[in-house]
């Protein structure tokens, strides 16, 4: 018997010429809650993984429970008691939810033939954990991330396990789905249970952890308990920079015009009545809940779903787009926040990810100009410090929050009147953040009109000069940021 | 299982037209729904129907197997050729073809499973590979059919006798094996670990590994069992002709896929029922086989079954960009 449920000594882990982990050590005490963080591409999905048995590390030790692994397999890590909730969630699109809860389950206690009966008992048992209803028939692939994320948790939180790792799985779901989860945790900790858990979120993990470990670029550079350490030298330990925030200005100019203008748009089963426009410069916020509509309404300006009625003027001109091209041309982009769904081709190249949205324009003739590609790609690689090994590596590659950069870089790279982020941050670490946010105010203080919706009440506070709030399919409210505080605006995103 | 859900999938639309093709057929000729033409029709889809079901789950864990006419036609030549009249039952024949073919589906299987090359390039060259090894080898001319099997060829389930015409067919016990083939793969499927391991594997190979499922071996499971089917389809399908023909299955592998996705198992893996199979193997043999009672002739056919395949698979695009597209939000009467 060990007091320490996971040691993990001088782990490395390199892919090609990526060095993801460059001799980490990880120790985690049993019923500790254990945050581990670090910036987007620090290696801590890397080191989950080789805790988990997916990977095998290059060199290093693994330590689970005071017994030694030299070659863990998926399967042993289970057995040892080890369950993860992936960043990519891991569920099976092509199965109903029942399945889903119960297949892991079912593997792992070496059943050789399937019972409906015990599917129907595993599932309803792992969503009365967290309190969570769906219909159990339904096909995973229908859902939402956020229940994809549920069912991800729920499915992990069903073992007797005695370490569970959860990387960023509060991504998608909302607050009181958070609030439900942490009393688990906490629940779980009582029984001597250990967590792992990361997240960008600073308030949260603050809020959960013991103890911290943080990494940078493959390394160690802090492991110690929550009360010695503050936001700031968090930050500063992280990102090894120091960062300051501050609050969008809008600088009104005289005779702005007005670039967007919504006027009772409406979409079945999406939005109904919404009006409201932006002028340059301007950075426009939306909040409210999930599933709100405001998903809806975005992708309507940008021209996947057609309005059923209302209009919508871009510099005072009615347009009617039929499909995505015809928005582009007119010079809308739209960062959606599905990223691996909607955003990025994730078997093609980093760079062609990036300069797709630029194709038209870098040709010689009939033929690419590839050292055209090649530099605005380096350009926007530095500029938004994205850390990847080489450019014509896949986008599979890529650390989650990196991606997220990439998506921002191809829209960035467009010549856009209107940019509409949503969920610019999610899963993006507080470097980054800082540094999308000061990008978009650079945008805006050259005449683009920037939408962003979010459901970071801070975020919204932060950066943007004006917020509609959208409450089933209504937008209710409009604010000036300029003396909003976060308890108000977030009373009223969740209000009724 | 509620209406809504019913009418969400493939094999609901086409077991209501296959009901209506028969109907239509019935209705025009008035020759359908007699004991001939219907043991005629089951005959036929004795050998499609096997191979689907094999092909099914290859397609179901994300793969696709091109070879396995050649597999079949390679292992069935071998053992009616070369081990012709050395034994007096059926069942030995059947043991060596399925030996052989399990081992040709191995080689595909370890290439696939081990390298991770995709398994259409893998078995297209097996597929030729096969061929040339059964034409260089063992000659590839028609051959006089071993007695053993000649007398299971001659054994019959029943006989469907049309009253009015006093044309008479009968229904071989090789379809009886291919409604045991059919339950196996859908109890392999649904009731086993391994079978509900095919399915998590084509939806996501990586969730499968995290999960605890072996991918390699399940990978060669699948190939593996393919293998060994089709090996002993080659021989059901000698038995049932009543001659060794090396050459007549070669081909059929474009029909087979092509039945499976109508039948709605997916191409990219992960999807399909048996019963899906099953049905979309019934569809294209039905408009093959009852064209000619339609007063359409059978040069006809390969049109139709290439219309039937694009419009079957085109709506079920459709179906699956619409169901992306839908919309959910609870919006409020204000
Ligand atoms: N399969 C892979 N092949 C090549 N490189 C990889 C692979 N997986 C990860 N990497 C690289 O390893 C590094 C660490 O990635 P990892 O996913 O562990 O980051 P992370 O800390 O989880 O980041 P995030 O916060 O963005 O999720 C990154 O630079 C990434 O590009
Ligand atoms: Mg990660």
């Amino acid at each position: 018997m060990s007091e320490n449920i996971i040691k993990v000594t001088q782990v490395k882990k390199y892919f090609g010429g990526v060095k993801a982990l460059d001799g980490v050590d990880l120790v985690i005490k049993k019923g500790e809650v254990h945050c581990l963080a670090g910036e987007n591409g620090c290696g801590k999905s890397t080191i989950i993984n080789v805790i988990s048995g997916f990977y095998t590390p290059d060199s290093g030790t693994i330590e689970i429970d005071g017994k030694e692994y030299s070659k863990l397999t998926t399967q042993q890590a289970i057995e040892a008691g080890v369950q993860v909730i992936y960043q990519d969630l891991s569920v099976f699109p092509n199965l109903t939810v029942r399945e889903n809860l119960a297949i892991t389950m079912e593997k792992s206690s070496e059943r050789k033939f399937i019972s409906r009966k015990r599917y129907d008992e595993i599932a309803k048992q792992a969503l009365s954990t967290i309190d969570f209803q769906i219909d159990l028939d339904e096909y995973v692939e229908n859902l939402t991330v956020a229940d994809k994320q549920l069912i991800a948790i729920s499915r992990a939180l069903l073992y007797d396990a005695k370490l569970i790792i959860m990387d960023e799985p509060t991504t998608a779901i909302t607050q009181k789905e958070v609030k439900n989860l942490f009393e688990v945790i906490r629940r779980l900790q009582k029984k001597g249970i250990s967590v792992l858990f990361v997240s960008h979120k600073l308030d949260e993990v603050f809020e959960i952890a013991d103890h911290f470990t943080i990494f940078r670029s493959g390394h160690n550079v802090y492991s110690g308990p929550t009360k010695e350490l503050t936001q700031a030298l968090f930050t500063h330990y992280m990102t090894g920079r120091d960062i300051e925030e501050e609050p969008f200005e809008y600088n009104e100019k005289d005779g702005a015009k007005t670039v967007l203008e919504v006027k009772n748009l409406s979409l079945k089963d999406g939005f109904k009545d919404c009006s409201f426009s932006i002028r340059e410069g301007e950075i426009l916020g939306i909040t409210g809940l999930l599933g709100s509509g405001r998903t809806e309404l975005a992708e309507t300006i940008f021209g996947v779903h057609k309005a059923d009625s209302g209009q919508i003027f871009l510099n005072g001109q009615e347009v009617h787009f039929n499909n995505v091209r015809d928005a582009m041309a007119a010079g809308i982009g739209y960062v959606p926040p599905e990223r691996n769904v909607m955003g990025l081709f994730m078997d093609q190249s980093i760079s062609d990810n990036i300069s797709v949205t630029r194709w038209d324009d870098c040709r010689k003739g009939i033929m690419m100009d590839q050292s055209e590609i090649d530099t605005l790609v380096d350009h926007w690689v530095g500029e938004l410090s994205i850390k990847i090994g080489n450019a014509s590596d896949t986008m599979r590659t890529l650390s989650g929050g990196n991606a997220q950069k990439c998506v921002l870089a191809k829209w960035l790279a467009l010549d856009l009147k209107v940019l509409i982020l949503n969920g610019p941050t999610v899963g993006v670490d507080i470097g980054a953040k800082y540094d999308i946010y000061n990008l978009t105010k650079k945008l805006a203080d050259r005449g683009l009109a920037v939408i962003i919706i979010s459901d970071d009440i801070r975020e919204v506070l932060l950066n943007c000069n004006r917020v509609l709030i959208m409450r089933r399919g209504h937008l209710v409210d409009e604010k000036q940021t300029k003396g909003l505080d976060e308890e108000t605006l977030s009373r009223l995103s969740v209000e009724y | 299982m509620s209406i809504k859900r019913l009418t969400k999938k493939t094999e609901f639309y086409v077991a209501i037209i296959l009901i209506a093709f028969c109907l239509l057929v019935q209705v025009r000729s008035g020759q359908f729904f007699t004991p001939n033409n219907i043991v005629d029709l089951l005959r036929s889809l004795t050998i499609p129907m096997m191979f689907a079901v094999g092909e099914m789950m290859v397609l179901i864990s994300g793969g696709v197997d091109c070879s396995f006419p050649a597999i079949a036609s390679l292992s069935m030549y071998f053992v009616t050729t070369k081990m012709d009249g050395m034994f007096s039952s059926p069942i030995p024949y059947f043991l060596v073809a399925m030996l052989l073919g399990l081992c040709m589906g191995a080689v595909n299987g370890f290439i696939v499973a081990k390298y991770r090359f995709p398994a259409m390039i893998v078995t297209l060259g097996a597929s030729s590979l096969w061929i040339g090894v059964m034409q260089g080898i063992l000659g590839s001319s028609e051959y006089p059919l071993t007695s053993a099997l000649y007398r299971l060829g001659e054994a019959k389930i029943l006989t469907g006798t049309n009253a009015q015409t006093g044309f008479s067919s009968n229904l071989p016990v090789h379809f009886g094996f291919a409604v045991v083939l059919v339950l196996i793969g859908w109890f392999i499927l649904n009731k086993t670990m391994l079978g509900r391991g095919i399915y998590a594997i084509g939806g996501d190979e990586v969730a499968a590994a995290r999960a605890g499922f072996n991918v390699f071996g399940t990978r060669m499971f699948i190939f593996c069992f393919s293998g060994a089917m089709a090996g002993f389809i080659g021989v059901c399908r000698a038995s049932m002709m009543m001659t060794v023909n090396p050459n007549n299955m070669i081909g059929m592998e474009m029909d087979v896929i092509a039945a499976c996705v109508l039948g709605g198992v997916s191409l990219v893996g992960g999807k399909g029922s048996v019963l899906g199979a099953v049905l979309g193997t019934a569809l294209m043999t039905l408009v093959a086989n009852s064209l000619i009672l339609l007063g359409i002739p059978t040069v006809w056919s390969r049109v139709f079954t290439g219309l039937i395949i694009i419009i079957g698979t085109g709506v079920s695009a459709v179906q699956e960009k619409q169901r992306k597209n839908t919309l959910h939000v609870a919006v409020s009467e204000e």
